[in-house]
């Protein structure tokens, strides 16, 4: 089991909850948030994960203090912090452009929040030498931004939001600027930042993989409207609609239909026996193409197992993992992805083969047909 | 290989090709320049009419100008118009422009065209209007008076060396500021105003420039001891054609040509 964020709470006194409801914000007659209730608890890393235009930003900057919600309440702990300005929230964050200020140096940059709080000229030193040894960036204070790599400057931002000891720390995407290897080390480099600070954290990314990667919880967006707030593993292994199935990771879907016991089948593949369904609504069978393996001649345990029957119909090798596109009816694909070892080739499949995937029951996840809701 | 066969860009047009784009460049920019670059010779002639070229050389109508108590009365009138007009148009267009470009309200472009019209519309209709507009609350012949006409005409021109400095700046350093616990006031003069000070100086330059150099305004709301020097000119060159307007002139030419070179150092250095 992964660590719960509550357990964390209790030692990291400094973190603040954030609890926010029926916030909603109007962009002309568009809703960018409608009604949103969402609980950030003390300390922990939250995810705003949603596709452009969701409104995980407006969220953000609703937290921060730079849009004014049309209704609804945010409060830090117990204080209402709607019509606080930002200068006064005390959040620490993070832009995607990192909005670093060219025209100081790089221990300047990171001396500002203290400046403006009066922090004496020891401290602030201090203070700005601890903050660039925690980024590991030590030696380069008295730089000048222009100076500076992409992924310092990402640093120095950092830096610059946590050196004043913020309890809330909010991040617009901060890692969409660093290419793919950069970025991925950043990302852990992060989660550790945050484990040692302790700070409650709003992170927002349009990037599944990065979420997955750093949250303790994600909260999937779509349209202004939560879908889904839940642990990278069940958002993941449980998601509640199709939307949230189709964001987060590779998936098949297949229409369920329903007997009068309540069994759900794909055609005549029994797929679940004890699903709780409701009369009415139509359900389907997610797939993660992972999940998927191949059998060869050896006999399957049909309790455990599902079996699928059908044709390669395209074959990728992608280094690591291949991927196969497998018809198992006339009008349904399953994606299949499995591990290559140094014996798969190009010509490992090939379209036309005949292939028989299976699904053990336990990696079945049924959702509900329609998206919404 | 010779000059004109050498690539004039990245493409296979060579100078050669461009000669006569040169050519008409060159003529263009002597047209420009010809009649402005005149008057020098003109001003050291030692003839008491206007003449080109000056059959003898004399810097005697310098004397005069620098002697005379009306033009020198009229000079310090021009440079504290000008320096006045500078002083208001500058923090007005400035603050103008800032709260047009961040306000991201829907009327913020149409209140910038409006903010702009002086420039477009011809300075004679404003300066009639603000003459008999003037004429009701007692401003013609006030330096008061002129400060304001004039900074009608320079803001606009303040709003935009500030508006596109604006443009390729990142607002974002101002919300992080505010993030960070500065106020809005506070972010505006801690973050933002040290990037654009260069545009700023380059605006109150032109903002100078442009009162100094103005002479329809000043001929119908400038009058008295409160004539300026271009007002002056003016009537000089209709009742007696003498030099002593073409040494003022050249005077005028080399400030004139100082300060915007100025403004491009200054923006050269910007980048």
């Amino acid at each position: 089991m992964a660590s719960h964020p509550d357990d964390q709470s209790s030692t990291k006194a400094s973190a603040l909850p954030i609890h926010i409801q029926g916030l909603t914000k109007k962009y002309g007659r568009m809703y960018a948030l409608n009604n949103v209730d969402l609980e950030v608890r003390s300390g922990e890393f939250l995810t705003l994960l949603g596709p452009s235009g969701s409104g995980k930003t407006t969220l953000l900057m609703a937290i921060a203090g730079f849009n004014r919600p049309d209704a609804g309440s945010i409060r830090f702990a117990d204080t209402e912090m709607i019509l606080t300005p930002p200068h006064r929230r005390n959040v620490g964050m993070v832009f995607q452009s990192y909005a670093l200020f060219p025209h100081m140096t790089v221990a300047e940059n990171i001396a500002f929040p203290l400046k403006l709080r009066g922090t004496g000229a020891e401290e602030t030193a201090q203070r700005v030498a601890d903050a660039l040894a925690t980024v590991q960036l030590s030696d380069l204070g008295e730089r000048g931004i222009d100076q500076l790599s992409g992924g310092q400057r990402q640093r120095v931002a950092l830096a610059r939001a946590f050196v004043f000891r913020p309890r809330i720390l909010l991040m617009d995407e901060p890692l969409s600027a660093l290419d793919k290897k950069l970025r991925e080390q950043m990302q852990i480099e992060l989660k550790h930042l945050h484990e040692q600070l302790g700070v409650t954290t709003v992170y927002v990314t349009h990037d599944q993989r990065e979420a997955l990667t750093m949250s303790d919880r994600i909260a999937v967006i779509n349209d202004g409207k939560l879908a889904q707030v839940d642990t990278p593993h069940a958002i993941y292994n449980r998601p509640v609609n199709r939307f949230v199935a189709d964001f987060i990771g590779e998936s098949s879907m297949l229409p369920l239909t329903r007997d009068d016991t309540g069994k759900l089948y794909f055609e005549d593949h029994l797929i679940a026996t004890d699903y709780q369904t409701e009369t009415g609504k139509d359900y389907a069978l997610l797939v993660r193409p992972e999940r998927l393996f191949m059998i060869g001649d050896e006999t399957v345990d049909a309790d455990k197992t599902i079996t699928f029957s059908g044709k390669v119909r395209e074959f990728v090798f992608q280094g690591e993992t291949a991927f196969a596109l497998t018809s198992i009816s006339d009008t349904h694909d399953l994606s299949f992805r499995f591990g290559t070892d140094s014996s798969s080739s190009q010509d490992s499949m090939r379209p036309g083969d005949p292939v028989s995937l299976g699904l053990n029951r336990q990696d079945v996840i049924v959702i509900p047909q329609t998206s919404d809701q | 290989m010779r000059w004109w066969q050498k690539p004039a860009s990245d493409t296979q047009i060579t100078h050669g090709n461009r000669l006569w784009l040169y050519v008409l460049a060159a003529i263009i920019m002597l047209l420009l320049v010809i009649p402005t670059f005149i008057v020098i010779p003109m001003s050291f002639s030692d003839s008491q009419y206007l003449e080109f070229p000056p059959s003898h050389w004399s810097d005697r109508w310098y004397i005069v100008y620098l002697e005379s108590p009306k033009w020198m009365r009229a000079t310090v009138t021009s440079l504290q118009v000008g320096v006045l007009t500078m002083l208001v148009a500058t923090p007005v267009g400035t603050m103008a422009a800032y709260a047009l470009f961040v306000s991201g309200h829907r009327a913020a472009r149409a209140i910038f065209v409006f903010l702009i019209t002086p420039m477009i519309v011809p300075v004679i209709l404003i300066a009639i209007g603000t003459f008999y507009a003037y004429g009701r609350v007692g401003l013609n012949n006030t330096i008061t008076g002129l400060v304001m006409a004039h900074t009608v005409l320079a803001a606009p021109l303040v709003m935009i060396v500030i508006t596109s400095a604006l443009r390729s700046y990142d607002l974002d350093q101002e919300r992080v500021a505010r993030s960070l616990g500065a106020t809005r006031v506070r972010a505006f003069f801690a973050i933002t105003l040290p990037q654009i000070k260069f545009s700023i100086v380059t605006a109150a330059l032109l903002s100078f420039l442009t009162s100094f150099d103005e002479v329809i305004i000043a001929i119908f709301v400038s009058g008295g001891s409160n004539a300026t020097l271009t007002k002056h000119m003016f009537a000089a060159l209709r009742d007696f054609i003498d030099p002593t307007i073409a040494a003022i002139s050249t005077i005028m030419i080399l400030v004139s040509t100082t300060l915007l070179l100025a403004t491009q150092f200054i923006g050269s250095r910007q980048k």
